[in-house]
């Protein structure tokens, strides 16, 4: 969520029952200013917290021109010193996926071990070798954070316009979703890049806003039922959760402009859905 | 000086002949370009927005679109949606107070049973969980409605379970002495007294009838074990959920061991509706408030802690030999407290103060091959009837104030997570623990006061992933026997070969008939 809604946006997902404490509000209120300006970011958002057993990681993101690709993620353990994390790419989320499971530990330089044993060469001549995968914290909390961001970020639709040169940015005109829209899945974005969009049959793309509708909504996710959508304190506030990675919070007060997503979980993905709904 | 002026006259009159063409009304929305115009940058000048010419044509959009807004605003009513307006007018009788004779009385009292909500609400935001101040405050005069309500002596707020449709607010209570209601036709499993004794042989010399009946099913289920009473074990206390606060609270059925042993089985999402069925596979005995229920004691008795020293077992020393552990407790009065670094530190300063529960589902075993004390108490002893050869082992949990430090680790996590809340000023920081087996329960302690409380999807750890309980192999139809169980035909040789034997038998058999008549010619003519 945006940095400069931190302060009431926080009371409006505390709904999921992790909330930040006065010292760390107001550590963010000025660290993040100051990372904002030394690293010449456009807007910084708090994206969320990932528990770990010993620490927990404090994650900010900044973002420059373009919305959906130019974001950098930095972590924190005290909200007051941020260290970069590095961009993810796929070898990275292949290591991580193989190699690191269970809980966060909570230190950037723990190393988790894997070793598996390829087989290399043909029938008789096949060699098997053990190779050991290590992957340290901080790059499994880099692709946990970018994996997050491509699976379950939530914008509310017409948030976000892309304009003809491609580049996504805040639409100034948003006023809020009213308070019938916000109650439709439909209504609320992934913001990734979309996968669905282009399998659409031209019937239902000529419903479509070529602007705002450049992403995948949320109704067509499965298994249906992975979002929890509800209205909270007393029906001003819309919040949707997110059953896959438990812990995402999205706010949006419907007839404003307010929204943002928060994540603050173990981060752990929650491979038993299907079984639980 | 003509020309200028002639040149004027002409700018003037196309001037004038443009303005006439923009005043022209469109014939499709009867508005012309000059008053749209005008209205637009009328509210440009009016509002002056940023980089005003990048967002001109959504302003353009939304002069038009407030026009036709004007026109139609006497018919549609944009009224709040009735879910809402339900909730806040409940929600509005919270903040009232109740009539004046009842309030004098009230103060009066000492001992609330009222919980200090917007204490426990400042120290959570200190550990970083909570709800929210303003939710808080209005859990509280929910909580305040329920001891209203309902003669209680204890009430505690439990925490929060979180749903795919609602969210549960869980409030654990303490009924006064005698004044617990009766709890109508909660009962979905009977509770049936079989028999030990196998009848398998009677079962099968019914069968053989004239008609043939359809072979009796075998298959007893096991015996189920009796449900605890309440304000003992896992009954101890009574839990009122609700949705929001300001909406009635429903009281929760007592928990029987069987659904606490299904509800380990399963791992499914709460949908927020207490009347909803649960589908799976062991099938749970129960509806969605049974599962909750379970659940909450599953929870209480996994990561209710308190600091050590705080509760003390109360001075009985006259039975030290019971066979259950102790079950109760009291304050400790001599609790100084202790400091806050070494409670973050070790988790050997921290106590379970709710009974573990057995694998049975129990916190107190119960032997179930034990016949039912009735009227052949004499007999029972005597003959056996059992054919069971092992008597069961009891089952033993930990006791009751065990420190944490004893808790095992499961899939590589320890078990709790320990901090203090703030290293810039840690004099008056509070230690956080945190439960990695529940994820969602938090425990605080500061001086003299602590607080347990849950706020999460109301579901373990599970580690590295849920497997599901496989079916049970399908039972077998029929006993086998000889009826059914299929022969070779015997062949074309056999066949021969008994007929020959058969033959010779039966030729046998008339050679001594033949001589048994003759004997008795015999003896007939002797007479």
């Amino acid at each position: 969520m945006d940095s400069n809604t931190l302060y009431y946006s926080l009371d409006l997902v505390s709904g999921s029952g992790l909330t930040l404490s006065s010292e760390q509000k107001a550590a963010l209120q000025t660290s993040l200013v100051i990372l904002k300006r030394n690293n010449k970011f456009n807007r910084i958002l708090f994206w969320g917290k990932i528990l770990g057993i010993k620490g927990d990681y404090f994650i900010a993101q900044g973002v420059s021109e373009d919305e959906m690709t130019d974001k950098k993620s930095l972590y924190s353990f005290n909200c007051v010193d941020w260290h970069l994390l590095p961009p993810a790419t796929e070898a990275m989320l292949a290591e991580v996926s193989a190699a690191a499971k269970g809980r966060f530990v909570g230190d950037p330089s723990h190393e988790y071990e894997h070793t598996e044993i390829r087989r290399q060469g043909e029938g008789d001549e096949a060699v098997e070798e053990e190779i050991m995968i290590k992957v340290k914290e901080e790059k499994r909390l880099a692709s946990t954070v970018h994996t997050i961001d491509k699976e379950v970020s939530v914008v509310p639709r017409g948030a976000f316009i892309k304009s003809p040169h491609g580049l996504v940015q805040t639409n100034r005109s948003f006023e809020g979703l009213s308070s019938l829209e916000a109650g439709k899945l439909s209504c609320f974005l992934h913001f990734t890049e979309p996968q669905k969009l282009k399998k659409k049959s031209i019937l239902e793309m000529a419903d479509l806003n070529p602007s705002i509708d450049f992403l995948d909504p949320l109704s067509e996710d499965i298994p249906k039922g992975s979002w929890s959508l509800q209205f909270e304190r007393g029906s001003t506030v819309c919040v949707i959760r997110s059953m896959l990675w438990l812990g995402l919070t999205f706010f949006h007060v419907p007839m404003t402009p307010q929204h943002g997503y928060i994540y603050m979980g173990d981060g752990l993905k929650n491979l038993d859905l299907p079984f639980m709904l | 000086m003509e020309s200028e002026g002639a040149l004027n006259n002409q700018r003037e009159q196309t001037a004038i002949c443009f303005k006439a063409f923009m005043l022209k009304n469109s014939t499709k929305s009867n508005l012309n370009l000059y008053d749209h115009l005008a209205r637009l940058l009328t509210k440009v000048m009016d509002e002056r927005p940023e980089n005003v010419v990048d967002v001109i044509e959504d302003m353009s959009r939304e002069v038009k679109q407030g026009l036709l807004q004007d026109k139609q605003s006497t018919l549609r009513d944009m009224p709040l949606a009735p879910a809402a307006q339900l909730l806040a007018e409940q929600q509005r009788l919270l903040f009232s107070r109740r009539g004046g004779d009842d309030g004098d009385q009230e103060e009066e009292l000492v001992e609330t049973p009222l919980p200090n909500v917007s204490e426990l609400g400042f120290f959570l935001e200190q550990a970083g969980v909570g709800l929210g101040r303003e939710e808080m405050l209005k859990v509280f005069l929910a909580l305040k409605q329920l001891v209203d309500s309902q003669p209680l002596v204890r009430c505690r707020l439990w925490g929060k379970i979180l749903g795919i449709e609602g969210n549960y607010l869980v409030a654990e209570c303490e009924y006064r002495e005698g004044e617990e209601e009766e709890e109508g036709n909660e009962e979905t499993v009977e509770d049936e007294e079989r028999d030990g004794e196998p009848r398998d042989d009677d079962e099968e010399a019914d069968v053989v009838e004239v008609i043939d009946t359809l072979p009796r099913s075998t298959f007893k289920p096991p015996p189920v074990v009796p449900k605890e009473d309440n304000r003992t074990g896992v009954n101890k206390f009574t839990y009122f959920v609700c949705r929001e606060p300001g909406l009635p609270w429903v009281r929760l059925p007592t928990v029987t061991p069987t659904q606490i042993t299904a509800a380990r089985h399963i791992r499914k999402f709460f949908t927020g509706r207490l009347d909803a069925p649960i589908i799976s596979y062991p099938p749970f005995p129960g509806n969605e408030a049974n599962y909750l229920r379970a659940q909450i004691a599953r929870i209480s008795a996994g990561t209710q802690v308190s600091p050590l020293g705080f509760y003390q077992f109360a001075e009985e020393e006259g039975e030290e030999e019971e066979e259950g552990a102790r079950d109760s407790f009291e304050e400790n009065p001599d609790f100084e407290g202790i400091p806050v670094p070494e409670m973050a530190e070790s988790l050997s300063t921290w106590v379970h103060h709710v009974q573990h529960i057995l694998q049975q589902g129990r916190c107190v075993w119960v032997n179930l091959a034990d016949k039912p004390e009735d009227d052949f108490e004499e007999e029972a002893d005597e003959e056996e009837k059992e054919e069971e050869p092992d008597e069961p082992e009891p089952e033993v949990g930990p006791p009751l104030l065990t420190p944490l430090s004893e808790d095992a680790e499961t899939t590589n996590t320890p078990p709790w997570s320990a901090k203090m809340s703030s290293t810039l000023i840690s004099q008056f920081a509070i230690a956080v623990l945190r439960s990695n087996l529940w994820p969602g329960a938090y425990t605080y302690a500061s001086g003299k006061k602590f607080e347990n409380i849950y706020i999460g999807w109301g579901l373990k750890f599970a580690g590295e992933g849920y497997i599901p309980t496989v079916p049970l192999m399908p039972q077998r139809e029929y006993p086998s026997g000889p009826e059914i169980t299929e022969a070779l035909d015997p062949g074309l040789g056999e066949e021969q070969a008994l007929k020959a034997a058969l033959e010779e038998q039966k030729a046998a058999q008339e050679e001594t008939e033949g001589l048994g008549e003759d004997e008795e010619e015999e003896e007939e003519e002797d007479d």
